[in-house]
């Protein structure tokens, strides 16, 4: 089943993405942040936190703010290293006030260097473990067929949460994301340690993702299937969630490039930066990244701004690719979100999931459940995942995240998850290979409708060219919110970089890696 | 006794599957034990402890550990809705040009409605079905109305910057959404604004409304809102309220 779009027309949607983000690619790469400064130190083994919980990441880059732009990582290598001592005892004492490196200067800039370079490369090396696990994993056990069954826990409670992850990979469930807790994203630091409470979700830490992966590596090895572990490397400490995720081998992330901004009124240029240092990070780890674009459509409509969907989804991968992500990496997003109500619901839903299919058909897309239009009628809710499903799975979905039907009441129950497990999982073994034995006419109403939308994007892209992505943004182009440039939280954390900038982390991901890097002197 | 058809007793209403009075219920349930005959008769007498007579467990499975079961069986209660008094809103939607050509005419100036998701919560469906231009299911937000100056502050807003925007836009109405509801989350920030409101002096000359899909009027009321709306709420609800209740405050600050 296919829609056979003018391969012209695609390529003109894509050179406008290029467009689009070419100028704020020069914007990123003179600039760093707090948090890209944080996750470089973790990066180089920096963990722990102070006694009434502040993370020495944190610790650290605070005390040396004003130094930001020169890029903390040989600074604070050769401070331990002439104090002899772990990173962590150095923080502890920056926090008590024993030690102060406000004024401190490296005897020796090119040591310095060379001794970050050093660290940096021993916490690389444990990515790399990570990526030969996963490796082997996948080669013994394998994994399930695609479109993969993506199910969501959300107790507040890690250890409650491996229990259902656990149970949900053993009815079926191919990859488990574990919901963070509600206000997470606007945090400036990442919790330490393990958690058993949290609202609507379970705060991501470093411990809470060693003890998931582990829980999963158990139960992946019981059902012979490798199951994948996911969160959110969004908010802002996007940079040092990636960098967490990647040391404790999440296998996806959410990551996007606009979301942070207008759904949480993020500012723009800390987004960027942080995006693009995110999926360097992500890149090197083997990691997928998942896009945002379904929150388009939970206040907008489905039909209006379907193309609102995929003009995002296109610039999502320039940036993307601009980190050396390949597409095998890129997990664009969508959804089924048109009114259940519209005649003919199911064939818009339908034109709009084969476009995405066919514009991005090297990527491990992921197709997002209705949400806008779950009610407390389970039974209808239920109902309608089928019809969600069947698109899933007759369009050749990448990803499939499971609606729950009791979306509109609470986070999902066991059972809840596993009726939606078994409506996938009954919808996909009926209908596995429906696709392949259907051809649409070429003047179908479905052939049309994926050209008009696609029209629509290329149309959208243009004018988001002409006027710059930073001022489409704030003029509201996006999901109807305008945020201005110079808005936005985090904004304080975005720092010009001087011009002796040292991060030697850019260089090392570059050994494996094909992203747009600063230009260095 | 005749062949006739059952009349109903209004004041022994119990649940109806293919007979008046059967009281048929259905009901689902996940026991966190495997799965086994045992956990099977479990599920049957626990059906049975909630007064269920003849609970058929028509299907059990395991769910990798824990066990789902699906029961149906007939219930011996029965209510009198003749005896049922329900707090509801007192108000009447009216249309958007309706409330429009309302305000216009007795207040002669536009009303000034904030709404925001206050707290951590993120979730701005509800407030946005309220207030977006665009609205929601065909019903158009306050944001179209033209003798409504709206303003949504989005999502995760401190219940103090609420606070602060009432008190600046001099606002004759609030909305407040919460969805994310676990271990009562809503009720703590929905308590935090009232006592802010209440400690500046200000609750009184506001009216203050919550809705979100947890959310009803008698709770609204218990936590000292003027209102709650739940689900199937639209615009139209919200505004036709807003302009009843300043009417009504009106008249009670004339006659005293």
């Amino acid at each position: 089943m296919h829609l056979d779009l003018p391969p012209t027309k695609i390529a003109r949607a894509r050179d406008l993405a290029v467009a689009i983000v070419e100028p704020v690619l020069a914007q990123i790469q003179r600039h760093t942040t707090d948090s890209v400064e944080r996750a470089t130190l973790r990066l180089m083994g920096l963990e722990g936190a102070t006694d009434e919980g502040v993370p020495y990441p944190n610790v650290l880059v605070t005390h040396l703010k004003a130094r930001l732009g020169e890029g903390l990582a040989p600074l604070v290598a050769a401070a331990a290293r002439d104090c002899q001592m772990s990173l962590a005892e150095l923080a502890r004492r920056v926090s008590l006030k024993v030690i102060d490196l406000r004024k401190y200067r490296p005897a020796d800039p090119q040591a310095a260097r060379t001794h970050a370079e050093r660290l940096l490369r021993a916490g690389l090396r444990r990515i790399d473990e990570q990526i030969k696990a996963r490796e082997d994993f996948v080669a013994t056990l394998g994994q399930g067929p695609q479109p993969w069954l993506y199910v969501i826990v959300a107790t507040g409670n890690i250890h409650e949460d491996v229990v259902q992850a656990q149970m949900a990979a053993r009815q079926g469930a191919d990859i488990i994301a574990v919901i963070r807790s509600t206000a997470q994203s606007l945090l400036d630091y990442v919790p330490e340690g393990v958690t058993v409470e949290g609202f609507g979700g379970t705060y991501a830490t470093q411990a809470n993702f060693r003890i998931m992966r582990e829980a999963l590596d158990a139960v992946s090895r019981e059902v012979g299937r490798y199951v994948q572990l996911v969160n959110y490397a969004s908010g802002l400490c996007m940079p040092e969630i990636a960098a967490m995720g990647a040391l404790e081998r999440l296998d996806m992330m959410l990551n996007d490039s606009m979301y942070g901004v207008l759904f949480r009124d993020i500012n723009p240029a800390r987004t960027f930066v942080d995006q693009h240092f995110s999926r360097m990070i992500s890149a090197y780890a083997h990691i997928v990244i998942n896009t945002g674009e379904d929150n388009y459509l939970t206040t907008a409509d489905a039909i209006e701004a379907g193309h609102t969907v995929l003009a995002s989804d296109l610039i999502n991968e320039r940036f993307a690719l601009a980190a050396g992500l390949p597409p095998a990496q890129i997990g664009l997003g969508h959804a089924f979100e048109v009114n259940p109500a519209v005649p003919d619901a199911f064939l818009y839903d339908l034109a709009q999931a084969l476009l995405i299919r066919e514009v991005f058909p090297d990527h491990p897309i992921k197709y997002m459940p209705p949400t806008k239009h779950m009610t407390g009628d389970i039974f209808r809710g239920y109902a309608l995942h089928t019809l969600f499903n069947l698109i899933g799975v007759a369009t050749g979905q990448s990803i499939q995240l499971l609606g729950m039907l009791t979306e509109a009441m609470h986070t999902p129950y066991l059972m809840d998850r596993a009726l939606a497990i078994k409506n996938a999982r009954l919808t996909f073994h009926a209908a596995r290979h429906l696709g392949e034995n259907l051809e649409l006419g070429r003047d179908s109403w479905i052939v049309r409708r994926g050209a008009e939308v696609l029209d629509q994007a290329i149309a959208m892209l243009e004018g988001v060219a002409r006027e710059g992505l930073f001022a489409a943004i704030a003029a509201g182009r996006f999901a109807d919110i305008q945020r201005p440039p110079d808005g936005g939280k985090g904004k304080d954390g975005v720092v010009p970089k001087s011009p002796d900038y040292v991060n030697p982390l850019y260089d090392l991901l570059a050994e494996k890696i094909d992203a747009r890097r600063p230009e260095t002197a | 006794m005749p062949d006739g058809p059952k009349l109903l007793d209004p004041t022994k209403v119990r649940p109806y599957g293919d007979d008046l009075g059967d009281g048929a219920v259905q009901m689902s349930f996940t026991l966190p034990v495997p799965y086994s005959p045992e956990s099977a008769e479990a599920a049957r007498q626990l059906a049975r402890k909630l007064g269920l007579r003849d609970p058929a467990v028509v299907h059990g499975e395991d769910l990798g550990g824990y066990s789902f079961f699906i029961v149906y069986g007939h219930t011996r209660e029965s209510v009198d809705v003749t005896q049922i008094r329900v707090e509801k809103i007192e108000t009447n939607a009216i249309t958007r040009e309706a409330a429009d050509e309302k305000i216009r005419r007795v207040f002669g100036r536009k009303l000034v409605v904030v709404g925001a998701c206050i707290g951590a919560d993120a979730h701005t469906v509800g407030i946005d079905a309220i207030m977006n231009m665009k609205g929601y299911h065909g019903h158009y937000g306050l944001e179209r109305y033209a003798m409504i100056d709206a303003w949504n502050l989005g999502a995760q807003v401190p219940p103090e910057r609420l606070l602060d925007v009432i008190v600046e836009k001099k606002a004759d109405a609030a909305l407040v959404s919460q969805v994310v509801t676990q271990r009562g989350f809503h009720k703590q920030n929905l308590t935090r604004l009232v006592e802010l409101l209440e400690a500046a002096g200000v609750r009184e000359r506001v009216i203050l409304i919550c809705g979100g899909p947890r959310i009803d009027h008698k709770l609204a009321r218990e936590l000292g809102y003027d209102a709650g709306f739940g689900p199937g709420s639209y615009a139209e609800h919200v505004a036709g309220f807003i302009i009843e209740k300043l009417i009504e405050r009106r008249r009670l600050a004339a006659t005293t």
